[in-house]
C-alpha cells in the first residue's frame, strides 16, 4: 500500500442546511424508486422489492466518503441496512474483486477508475446495469457499451505549479508537454512512479493520449531534462514540491486539479495553480458485483449515487466532480479548481490492453 | 535447544517427579499446543497456502511453468540480490551500532537509562509510512540533512532499516551482557590485557550467541521490510516484499507472486535456522551467567558512550524530532493547532475523528494483545518443555519455527489469502471487525513467544518438582508456581503485543472498515492528501502514535524489571 488514491481534498466551508437538503434528497429518491420500477430491461431480471434481501454490502476504495446523513437517507428510504467495506485502492480493489469471484466480497463496488476498469470488465466480475438516473450526454465517461460500470464522479490529474516560485524568478509557468522539455525548465518537475501510484499511471496514460506510440521518446527526453520520480504522491507533494508545506525544491508536481484549494494563503489566494493543458481525466465508477446476493439493492444504491442531491455532496465528501452536469459545485471549487475543458482521455479498453506494457517500458526508459 | 537440559530430559531418562513424566499432564500439554496451532493454521497457514497454490494453477490444470519462468528471469534475480544486499547491510549496520548501544543501555548504569531504552524501542513499532516521511523530510534536498545527498540512495534505506532494528540488537545483546560476570574481564585486565583485547577475547565470544541470534532476527526483519523500502528506496530499489506487493495488487500476477513467496520462504527458513542454532547456544551459555550486574561509567566506556549518544541523537531522535517539528507547523505558524484538529474528522476527510480512531486502536490493541499473549503464552509454555524423544524434540523445533513465520511472510499474501479462504460460513469473517485484532495478534505472536520463552525456561525446575512431590497436581503447579513467576516476564510481552498492534499497518489496511479505522490507517489517509491541515494532522497523529508506543514500552520496561531477556 505505498500509495493510495490521494484524492483531492476537503474543504467544507459551506455545508448547506443539512436537514432541508436531506428532506429534498429523500423525496427525490422516493421519486426515483417509483421510476426505477419501470426499468425492467436490465440483465438479471427484476424482482419485486418485497423479496429483496434487507442488507447490502458496498465495497469501496479507501477514499470513499458519504456523510452519515446521506447514508441514513438511503437506509430510511429503502429499508436496506448497508455495510461499507473499503479493502483497498485502485488496482488492488480490482485484483481483490477478481480473486473473490467465487464468493463475492459484496453486492456493489464503488471506486474502480478508468485506468483499471478494463481489467475488471475483461475478468467479468461485474453485472451490467444502466441506471435510469444516468445523465445523458456523458458518453465520453462510460467505460464500455454494455454498461458494466456506471460513472459516478471524475477528477482531473494535472500538473500543479508553485506560483510564487515562478514569480520570484520572473519565469513563465510551463503550460504544454513540449514546454517541459525546454532547458529552462530542467530539474523543475517531480512526478510519481506509475507502477506504485495512481496519478503516476494517469499521467503516463495522458502522455500516451498526447503522443500515441511516440510517448516513450517523450519520456526519454523528459528524463534527460532532469525529471524527478517519487514513488508515491505523498512524497512528491509533501516533500519534493516547493508549493506545499514541505517547501521542497521542485516547483512543478503531479497532482490534481483540485489541489490548489488546499494551498490557500492568508491573502485568500491559492499559492499554487493547476495547469489545464496536460490533464488526464480520471473517472470513478460504481458497478454491481457479479454473483451479488442483493443485485436489486445494488441497483438502488447506484441510482442513489446518481441523484442530484448525492451528486452535490460528492465534491465536499470525495473531492471529485459529480458526473451530473446539473449538480452545483461548492463556491470554493468555482474559485480554485481550474476548469479543464479539454482533458486527455484514453479509452478504458486501450488502457487495459497496454497498461502493463507502458509501465514496463516506462520503467526501462525513465528509471533505467 | 535440546542441549539445554532443563529437567534432565536431554539424557533421555526421566527423573521421578519431573512434570514431563507425569502422564496426567500430557493432555494439558496437548491442548496448550493445539489451540495456538489451530489458530495459526486457520488464520495464517491456510490463507497463505491458498494464495500461493493459486500461482501453480493455470485456470484448468496444475503447472510449474509459470513459476519456473519467473524464477528464471533476470529481473527476479536482480530483486533477490537487492533484497539480500539490503538485508545484509541493514543487519551489519544494526550490529555495528547496536552492540555498543547494548553495552551503554544495559551493562552500564546511569540515570535516565530506562527512558533511553524506551526511546530506542519506539522506532521498532512505528508505522513505516510515518518513518518514511520523517526520513524523507530530513534527507530531501530541502531538508536539514539535504546536504548529505543521501535522498533516494541505498544508504538512506539502510539507515531507516537500522533505525527500525537498532533496539532488537540492543535488547538481545544487552540482556546477555548485563548477565555476564564482570570478574572475567577484570581478571583479563589484571593479567595485562588492554580493554580492547579483553573485549575481543573475553566479552565478544561470550556475547556471540546473542549477537548471532539478533543478527538472524534483524536479517529477517530487513529482508521483509516493505514500507521504508518503497518510500525511501526511490523507484529503482525493489525487494522481494515490494515485488510481491506489486505483482499481487497491481498486476494480479499470482504465479510471479507465488514464485517470490517461495523465495521469501527460503530466506525466512534459512534465517530462522540460523537464529535457532544461535539461540540454542545462547541458552546453554545463559546457564553460565550470574545475576544481572551493571557497572558504573568508566573511562573504557567512553567510545561506546559516544557512539551510542551519536546513534540515539542522530539516527533515532533526529527523524522523530523532525516529525514533532513538522507536526507543530500550522497554517498560521508554529503551534499546537494540528493537535487541536485531532478532535475533528478533518472537515469530513475522515469517517471519524482522529481521537476516535485512537480509541479504536486501543480497543483493537487490547483484543490483539490478549489473543497474542494467551496464545503466545501457550506456545512458549509448550516450547519450554524438553521432550524425551528425539521425535518430540524435532517436532518442537518445527513448531518453534512455524510460529516465527509470520515475521517473514508478506502482509499482502496474508491479506489476500484471507479474502479467498475466510469467505464461507461459519468462517465468513471478511466483513467482521474481529479479523483485524486476529491479524495483528499473528504479527505480534512471534515477539510474544520470543519474549516469554526465556522466562518459562528460567523457572527453576526444582520448584515444580518440589511442588509435585508435595502432591500438587500439574495444573496446580502451573497456577501456583509457574504463572506467578511468569508474570514478571509477562509485562514485556504485553508491551510488545500492544505496541505491535498499535503500529500495525500492512494487514490492517486490507481489513479495516471505513467506520472503524485505526490510528495508522488514519495517518496514512491524511498523509495521502494535499493541504497544510491534512499533513499537519497526519504528523500530529503520528506523534501521538509514537508517544503512545513509547508510554506502552516504558510501562513494559518497568513491569518487566529484572526479568528482561533477549529474543
Amino acid at each position: 500500500m505505498a500509495d493510495g488514491q490521494p484524492q483531492p481534498v476537503p474543504f467544507t466551508t459551506e455545508r448547506h442546511s443539512m436537514n432541508k437538503k436531506l428532506l429534498a434528497l429523500a423525496m427525490a429518491f422516493a421519486a426515483t424508486l417509483t421510476l426505477s420500477g419501470c426499468s425492467g430491461d436490465t440483465p438479471g431480471g427484476t424482482s419485486s422489492p418485497t423479496t429483496m434481501p434487507d442488507t447490502l454490502t458496498v465495497v469501496t476504495h479507501g477514499s470513499f466518503s458519504l456523510s452519515d446523513e446521506t447514508k441514513a437517507a438511503f437506509e430510511a428510504e429503502t429499508g436496506i441496512k448497508v455495510t461499507y467495506l473499503s479493502p483497498a485502492d485502485g488496482g488492488t480493489l480490482v485484483s481483490e474483486l477478481i480473486l473473490t469471484k467465487d464468493a463475492p466480497l459484496g453486492d456493489v463496488v464503488f471506486g474502480i477508475d478508468n485506468t483499471f476498469a478494463g481489467r475488471a470488465i475483461a475478468a467479468a466480475v461485474l453485472q451490467p446495469y444502466r441506471s435510469p438516473n444516468l445523465p445523458s450526454g456523458i458518453d465520453d465517461l462510460l467505460a464500455d457499451d454494455q454498461g458494466s460500470l456506471t460513472p459516478i464522479d471524475f477528477g482531473d490529474v494535472c500538473l500543479n505549479a508553485d506560483i510564487a516560485w515562478y514569480a520570484a524568478r520572473g519565469q513563465a509557468i510551463p503550460q504544454t508537454f513540449p514546454d517541459l522539455l525546454k532547458p529552462e525548465y530542467a530539474g523543475q518537475l517531480v512526478v510519481t512512479n506509475p507502477a506504485t501510484s495512481s496519478p503516476g499511471l494517469a499521467f503516463l496514460a495522458a502522455s500516451y493520449g498526447a503522443f500515441g506510440q511516440d510517448y516513450l521518446n517523450y519520456w526519454e527526453a523528459l528524463a534527460a531534462n532532469d525529471l524527478k520520480v517519487a514513488s508515491s504522491w505523498t512524497e512528491a507533494y509533501t516533500v519534493e514540491f516547493s508549493g506545499s508545506s514541505g517547501h521542497g525544491n521542485y516547483p512543478l508536481v503531479l497532482s490534481y486539479a483540485t489541489s490548489p484549494m488546499y494551498e490557500e494563503n492568508e491573502a485568500g489566494q491559492s499559492a499554487t495553480v493547476a495547469l489545464p493543458g496536460m490533464c488526464f481525466r480520471q473517472v470513478e465508477y460504481a458497478g454491481i458485483i457479479a454473483g451479488a446476493s442483493n443485485p436489486e439493492g445494488a441497483k438502488l444504491f447506484i441510482d442513489f449515487l446518481l441523484t442530484r442531491e448525492v451528486q452535490e455532496t460528492i465534491p465536499d465528501e470525495m473531492y471529485m466532480a459529480p458526473v451530473n452536469p446539473e449538480a452545483t459545485l461548492p463556491q470554493v471549487w468555482e474559485k480554485y479548481v481550474s476548469v479543464v475543458t479539454d482533458p486527455i482521455t484514453v479509452p478504458a479498453a486501450v488502457i487495459a490492453a497496454n497498461r502493463d506494457n507502458w509501465i514496463r517500458e516506462w520503467t526501462e526508459v525513465v528509471l533505467g | 535447544m535440546s542441549r539445554y537440559q532443563r529437567s534432565g530430559a536431554g539424557a533421555t531418562t526421566t527423573r521421578p517427579g519431573s512434570l514431563w513424566a507425569a502422564a496426567s499432564f500430557k493432555p494439558v500439554w496437548a491442548i496448550a499446543a493445539l489451540i495456538p496451532l489451530a489458530f495459526l493454521a486457520v488464520f495464517f497457514v491456510w490463507p497463505v497456502l491458498a494464495l500461493v497454490t493459486r500461482g501453480f494453477y493455470d485456470s484448468e490444470s496444475w503447472t510449474l511453468t509459470n513459476v519456473a519462468e519467473v524464477l528464471g528471469s533476470a529481473r527476479t534475480w536482480r530483486i533477490i540480490r537487492q533484497t539480500l544486499t539490503l538485508a545484509v547491510l541493514g543487519t551489519l549496520g544494526s550490529l555495528a551500532l547496536g552492540v555498543p548501544g547494548a553495552y551503554v543501555l544495559y551493562r552500564l548504569s546511569f540515570r535516565g537509562q530506562k527512558l533511553l531504552r524506551a526511546i530506542a524501542t519506539v522506532p521498532f513499532v512505528l508505522p513505516s509510512v510515518v518513518v518514511g516521511v520523517a526520513f524523507r523530510s530530513l534527507l530531501a534536498d530541502s531538508g536539514p540533512l539535504g546536504f548529505l545527498k543521501l535522498d533516494g540512495t541505498l544508504v538512506a534505506v539502510v539507515a531507516a532499516l537500522v533505525f527500525f532494528n537498532y533496539s532488537v540488537v540492543v535488547r538481545s545483546v544487552g540482556v546477555l551482557w548485563a548477565g555476564l560476570d564482570p570478574r572475567q574481564v577484570e581478571a583479563a585486565a589484571t593479567l595485562g590485557a588492554p580493554p580492547p583485547r579483553a573485549f575481543l577475547t573475553v566479552t565478544l565470544p561470550a556475547l556471540a550467541p546473542a549477537i548471532a541470534s539478533a543478527a538472524a532476527l534483524v536479517f529477517l526483519f530487513c529482508a521483509s521490510a516493505f514500507g521504508v523500502v518503497l518510500i525511501l528506496g526511490g523507484s529503482r530499489t525493489g525487494t522481494v516484499e515490494t515485488e510481491i506487493w506489486y505483482q499481487t495488487t497491481a498486476l494480479l500476477n499470482l504465479p510471479a507472486a507465488a514464485a517470490l513467496s517461495i523465495v521469501q520462504l527460503v530466506i525466512v527458513v534459512a534465517s530462522l535456522w540460523l537464529s535457532n542454532t544461535a539461540r540454542a547456544r545462547q541458552e546453554r551459555a545463559l546457564r553460565l551467567a550470574g545475576s544481572p550486574k551493571q557497572l558504573p561509567i568508566t573511562k573504557t566506556g567512553i567510545p561506546a558512550i559516544c557512539c551510542t549518544a551519536l546513534t540515539v541523537a542522530g539516527l533515532l531522535l533526529a527523524p522523530l524530532l523532525t516529525l514533532v517539528w513538522r507536526s507543530l507547523q500550522t497554517r498560521t505558524g508554529l503551534g499546537f493547532g494540528n493537535y487541536a484538529l485531532l478532535a475533528t474528522n478533518a472537515n469530513g476527510n475522515l469517517s471519524v475523528s482522529v481521537w476516535r480512531a485512537a480509541a479504536n486502536s486501543l480497543v483493537t490493541g487490547v483484543v490483539a494483545m490478549l489473543l497474542a499473549v494467551v496464545l503466545g503464552g501457550c506456545v512458549s509454555f509448550v516450547l519450554s518443555r524438553t521432550p524425551v524423544s528425539r521425535w518430540g524434540r524435532t517436532l518442537l523445533r518445527f513448531t518453534d519455527s512455524v510460529f516465527m513465520l509470520p515475521l517473514g511472510v508478506s502482509a499482502v499474501t496474508v491479506g489476500f489469502g484471507f479474502l479467498i479462504t475466510l469467505n464461507r460460513p461459519p468462517l465468513d469473517l471478511r466483513t467482521s471487525w474481529i479479523l483485524i485484532p486476529i491479524a495483528q495478534a499473528i504479527v505480534a505472536l512471534p515477539l510474544v513467544v520470543r519474549t516469554l520463552l526465556p522466562t518459562w525456561r528460567a523457572i527453576d525446575p526444582r520448584l515444580r518438582e518440589a511442588a509435585a512431590t508435595l502432591g500438587a497436581s500439574p495444573g496446580r503447579v502451573l497456577a501456583t508456581v509457574e504463572l506467578p513467576l511468569l508474570s514478571r516476564g509477562l509485562g514485556l510481552a504485553v508491551g510488545f503485543a500492544f505496541a505491535t498492534s498499535l503500529g500495525e499497518f500492512g494487514a490492517t489496511s486490507f481489513l479495516a472498515r471505513p467506520d472503524r479505522p485505526t490510528l495508522p490507517v488514519v495517518v496514512y489517509k491524511l498523509i495521502s492528501r494535499p493541504g497544510v491541515d491534512n499533513l499537519g494532522m497526519a504528523l500530529a497523529a503520528a506523534v501521538v502514535l509514537a508517544l503512545a508506543t513509547a508510554i506502552v514500552m516504558a510501562l513494559a520496561e518497568l513491569l518487566g524489571r529484572g526479568e528482561e531477556r533477549g529474543w
